[in-house]
């Protein structure tokens, strides 16, 4: 690790510069999909079921074709000519382009129209006779998995019932004997209801392939280009060399960009057989009905304690409610993502971990929503347990954490389902937090309080979050290994261009990459131009998502900058005419030992790179690093939220919410602390609020923004935020990944609160979104 | 979100505009903030032939008090009700409920008359301008017709206004100068409907209460006049004792559905609760006046 200390004007590690690409955005002048707009371009929209589940008996598009205006109008059977009906989903499933056989979700693809306007092409969309035959709908993933229940996918050979996969994590034989052993077995179950990321820009593409020149230039809202251009070679059989997928700007993703829609690939299609670029754009409630969606987990824990609160082991029994098709981003090993980091931040030395997934008349998805795959939901449900579990064995909740921490020195820590932490301090931040909010004093004023009829409730959520995808061999998505990439070129006059394999949607990365160069070089990150999202012209990565950029492409930038630094020393070495053992790097300065004044700057070695480098070095100073981490990285924070309660409305209100996070060594903490308050509010928005939520026809209820609430500055808690850096200590710089800790974390924090208000009522367990109904009716129901 | 297509008129006299409402009855929709209609357009869910934007024409954006009370023309924003001292003053549900509709956005362009004549059972100033017994104005080419609101609304999105009148006005009676007021809402969010609305307007006659208005959003087909809770506190000596018995009275007025928001009991609880702390308010405003 580099520990020299910046001067301002570099804006290395530490320092809060202001993004560099906001200049851009907060001028109105980024450019969005929507932005493109190309000679000759049409315009497509989606005709989608209003039904769960039917069968299509008949489509009929003559009236829409007739349509003045209308180029073309696709159906499934027209795609299955070009074998493109169907598609493989990010988890080895398949998925419809356009239905051919069955709609299996309300909002499923079901026509296309190419217009030479958009207005032209909805209106034809209401011409489009679709004869359905309607099926029982299938929204309940238990009832999905009985014997009688219809099968969604009747599609698949030998799938004779609504089953996407089983799961097994952990040691059974080992969990069971903690449980023989137990004086307390805690138990709860728990919905962690489907929410949705609702990026501010929703998905779209234009797509111009070219017959002229063979290329196929993919315009797209592509969180992972690169796997993104690969997959299309792999589904329609295009050379990659002459596919080209171009990100522009992305406004937001939160995973909700990961997956590969039918609306990218009809275009494509649409466009190869037309001969034009094909630009289509959801409005928001396509984006709501039909895009990857997040969580949607039944869960079952069971958490073994020996009465003086010691932990003996964990049980965890899930079903996921995986839509009409398996499409979670997911390392191919690893059904249910990473949820089987479900022990936590405790030595839970026994654990067992089983999960299973439903087929059910719902959107595909579970790729989203800032959740390191699944681990959002394996936080809540432990952090949960645990809170209940203090209240059976009449131990404070943080005093119960504490006793069950992993302690600092037992790092790294091999858990029970097999991942091992690479370092943390618990304790400490559990502390930090406590003091910050004034625990002690907030518990006697909640004791006076309850006596009067006041409901304040204290909830804490200690987690642990792992991010940074990943070691090749355990983790791939669809096959293609997670490293990441950075290729560096400091030019003749010392500034620098650097392109990444990682994509931002808003994390700021053309900043926090130039800042890791800056560190480096000494070269001033204002010289670093930062690159990416144009397949054409970055190294190969595997995108953004699951908090993994810093972690990954992050030290690739910073492995990449050491070895132009290595080559640097020689150039130097020889403008200087000595050995290169002879120099000392001092903050940006090839300085000879004992003679001070001979010394090269960055800049002056660059120059030399392209004007007077040595006899047995090749010119330039230029690299490229793929970076396979050797393991995961395990940011973790404890949050506290005081919440109080109205007796007569249910009505919650966030008192103070503290968050004090670890994700190591911060770049740039204005950044970082930018992703915190961004999650803390994601994570208080699927608390209170956020719910999509179906029928039983399997209706989709949460289909716009008036239905599916996205919490504003008003209802946003203030927060308390606080540092703490355990670096990691195989990652170059000691980073960790920060993107989702928040929204990982801060859940469990929220529903503890209220929970924790309740309990001397004898309330156990509301389900998000933890609405004022909810409250009131618990409290309607409780036996104190 | 793309409508279908329509006719756009927009005439700078309101003969103009009555003469396009009798020339297309129900073919056409009249457009003021459009914050409504809009949406519903571009979801494809409202589909008029002609719209008929009241923009131009001169007259209908100002609030005006006479002797009689306040009168609101139809292209008055909430946000000028919201920034209104006047309303402050004298209007004290109103001005509790200008800053709780919709969000800023919304009442930057929405107006009060058009969220009436929109007539949503969760729609906030339907409820207000019945507790304070307001009328609304309506033109045709047949003339004018002044209609008490408690006369106004129908059911769901629905009003006595034929498709050939349009609302140009609301009249508010001038309150005694013993009263007080407020507006509660439970809402899930800012810019969200009410799950429950309670305006609540109390008038004191000596140490008694006078006239009392009292009426519910979101708990029926359109706004709710809570008529027996009304006439519970009509005359009688104002305390904690009335306002619970009122309070029940007005729970059964409620008709609420069960939903997402809640249960129909939980809306009910909610409206004995506001109906409780709104009246406990207009009574601690009404004595400081």
């Amino acid at each position: 690790m580099t520990t020299t200390m910046p001067g301002p004007e570099i804006h290395g590690l530490g320092h809060s510069m202001k993004r560099k690409e906001d200049d851009r955005f907060v001028r109105g002048r980024g450019t969005y999909i929507e932005d493109v707009v190309l000679p000759r371009m049409l315009h497509m929209a989606l005709l989608r079921s209003p039904l769960a589940h039917a069968r299509i008996a008949s489509i009929d598009p003559s009236a829409a074709a007739e349509l003045p205006g209308v180029v073309a109008v696709v159906t499934g059977a027209d795609l299955a000519a070009h074998n493109l009906a169907w598609m493989p989903t990010l988890s080895g499933d398949t998925q419809a382009v356009l239905a051919t056989d069955k709609v299996r979700f309300q909002g499923q693809e079901v026509a296309a129209v190419v217009a030479e306007d958009p207005y032209v092409a909805r209106d034809a969309l209401e011409l489009i006779e679709v004869d359905y035959e309607e099926l029982p709908a299938v929204v309940d993933p238990h009832a999905a998995l009985r014997p009688a229940a219809p099968v969604i996918r009747d599609d698949k050979e030998g799938q004779d019932t609504n089953l996407a996969y089983t799961w097994e994590a952990g040691d059974k034989a080992a969990a069971d004997a903690a449980f023989a052993q137990a004086d307390v077995v805690v138990s709860l179950d728990t919905h962690y209801p489907r929410c949705h990321p609702s990026p501010m820009e929703t998905c779209g593409c234009v797509a111009d392939v070219n017959a002229a020149t063979g290329k196929a230039t993919i315009y797209m809202t592509s969180q992972a280009p690169h796997a993104h251009r690969t997959l299309f070679a792999m589904v329609a059989g295009l050379p990659e060399q002459n596919i080209q997928i171009k990100t522009v700007d992305i406004g937001g993703g939160f995973g909700n960009k990961v997956p590969i829609y039918p609306g990218y690939v009809v275009a494509t299609a649409a466009s190869l057989l037309l001969d034009r670029p094909v630009k289509w754009i959801e409005d928001r409630t396509e984006n709501l009905i039909s895009t990857g969606f997040a969580r949607d987990y039944h869960m079952h824990g069971e958490l073994a304690l020996n009465r003086d609160g010691r932990m003996l082991g964990l049980r965890v029994s899930m079903v996921s409610d995986q839509g009409a098709f398996f499409a979670d981003a997911q390392p191919s090993k690893c059904r249910a993502g990473l949820f089987h980091i479900v022990t936590g931040s405790y030595d839970l030395t026994a654990a067992h971990v089983t999960g299973r997934g439903a087929y059910t008349n719902k959107a595909p998805g579970g790729v989203a929503y800032r959740c390191s795959f699944r681990v959002t939901e394996a936080s809540f449900l432990i952090e949960r347990l645990v809170q209940n579990a203090a209240y059976e064995l009449g131990i404070d909740p943080a005093e119960l954490r504490r006793l069950n921490f992993i302690r600092p020195e037992q790092f790294p820590y091999q858990s029970a389902t097999g991942f091992l932490y690479d370092s943390g301090n618990y304790p400490a931040a559990l502390q930090k937090a406590l003091d910050a909010v004034g625990y002690d004093e907030l518990r006697r004023e909640q004791a006076e309080g309850r006596a009067q009829g006041k409901l304040m409730g204290i909830g804490i959520a200690s987690f642990t979050e792992v991010v940074g995808a990943g070691p090749h061999k355990d983790y791939d998505i669809a096959g293609i290994k997670m490293f990441d990439s950075a290729e560096l070129r400091v030019h003749p006059t010392g500034k620098a261009i650097l392109k990444i394999g990682v994509q931002t949607q808003g994390q700021g990365h053309e900043t926090t990459f130039a800042q890791i160069v800056a560190n480096e070089l000494r070269i001033p990150a204002e010289d670093v131009l930062v690159q990416y999202g144009d397949t054409d012209n970055t190294p190969y990565g595997l995108g953004t998502y699951a908090s993994r950029s810093t972690p990954t492409a992050g030290a690739a930038t910073a492995v990449v900058s050491r070895k132009l630094l290595d080559k640097g020393r020689k150039i130097a070495a020889h403008v200087l005419e000595c050995s290169p053992d002879d120099l000392e790097w001092q903050s940006g300065r090839f300085v000879v030992k004992g003679t001070p004044e001979q010394a090269v700057t960055i800049q002056d070695v660059a120059f030399a790179a392209y004007t007077n480098h040595p006899d047995d070095l090749e010119a330039g100073l230029e690299g490229v690093t793929y970076y396979d981490p050797p393991n995961m990285t395990y940011p973790f924070g404890t949050y506290v939220v005081v919440v109080d309660v109205d007796p007569e409305t249910g009505v919650w209100t966030v008192r103070r919410a503290v968050a004090v996070d670890d994700c190591g060594v911060r770049i740039n903490p204005m950044i970082v602390e930018g992703q915190l308050h961004g999650g803390l509010a994601e994570g208080y928005g699927i608390a209170a609020m956020q719910l999509i939520t179906f029928d039983e026809q399997g209706n989709c209820i949460g289909s716009n923004f008036m239905d599916y609430l996205l919490p504003t500055s008003w209802e946003t808690p203030r927060f308390e935020t606080y540092a703490m850096e355990t670096p990691s200590p195989h990652h170059p710089l000691g980073a960790k990944g920060v993107g989702e800790s928040a929204t990982v974390g801060s859940p469990a924090a929220y529903v503890n609160a209220v929970i924790d208000a309740l309990t001397h009522l004898g309330v156990r367990n509301i389900d998000m979104p933890v609405t004022s109904a909810k409250v009131w009716q618990a409290i309607q129901q409780a036996s104190p | 979100m793309f409508p279908a297509a329509f006719d756009y008129r927009s005439p700078a006299a309101l003969e103009d505009v009555l003469d396009s409402l009798a020339a297309y009855g129900d073919e056409a929709k009249v457009l003021a903030g459009g914050m409504s209609l809009i949406p519903m357009m571009k979801l494809r869910f409202a589909s008029p032939e002609v719209l008929v934007d009241l923009g131009r024409v001169p007259g209908l954006d100002a609030v005006q008090e006479t002797p009689d009370g306040l009168r609101i023309g139809a292209l008055v924003r909430h946000a000028e009700l919201e920034a209104s001292e006047l309303l402050r003053q004298r209007y004290p549900v109103m001005a509790a409920a200008a800053p709780l509709i919709a969000d800023p956005l919304v009442r930057n362009r929405g107006t009060l008359v058009g969220s009436l004549a929109h007539a949503d059972p969760a729609g906030d100033w339907g409820s207000v301008m019945l507790a304070l017994n307001a009328e609304v104005v309506a033109r045709s080419t047949a003339g004018q017709r002044v209609i008490p609101v408690r006369e106004f609304f129908t059911g769901p999105f629905s009003t006595v206004l034929q498709p050939t009148e349009v609302a140009v006005e609301v009249r508010v009676p001038r309150p005694s100068s013993r009263s007080g007021g407020t507006y509660l809402k439970l809402e899930r969010k800012v810019g969200d409907f009410a799950t429950v609305g309670v305006a609540a307007h109390l008038e004191l006659d000596n140490e008694r209460i006078g006239r009392a208005g009292l009426a519910l959003t979101a708990v029926g087909g359109h706004n709710v006049v809570a008529a027996e809770a009304e006439e519970v506190l009509a005359g009688a000596e104002p305390g904690p004792e009335v306002f619970a018995e009122a309070a029940e009275a007005a729970a059964r007025a409620a008709d609420p559905p069960s939903d997402v928001r809640g249960s129909a009991d939980y809306k009910r609880q909610v409206v004995r609760t506001y109906v409780r702390r709104g009246l406990a308010r207009s009574l601690e405003l009404a004595q400081a006046a």
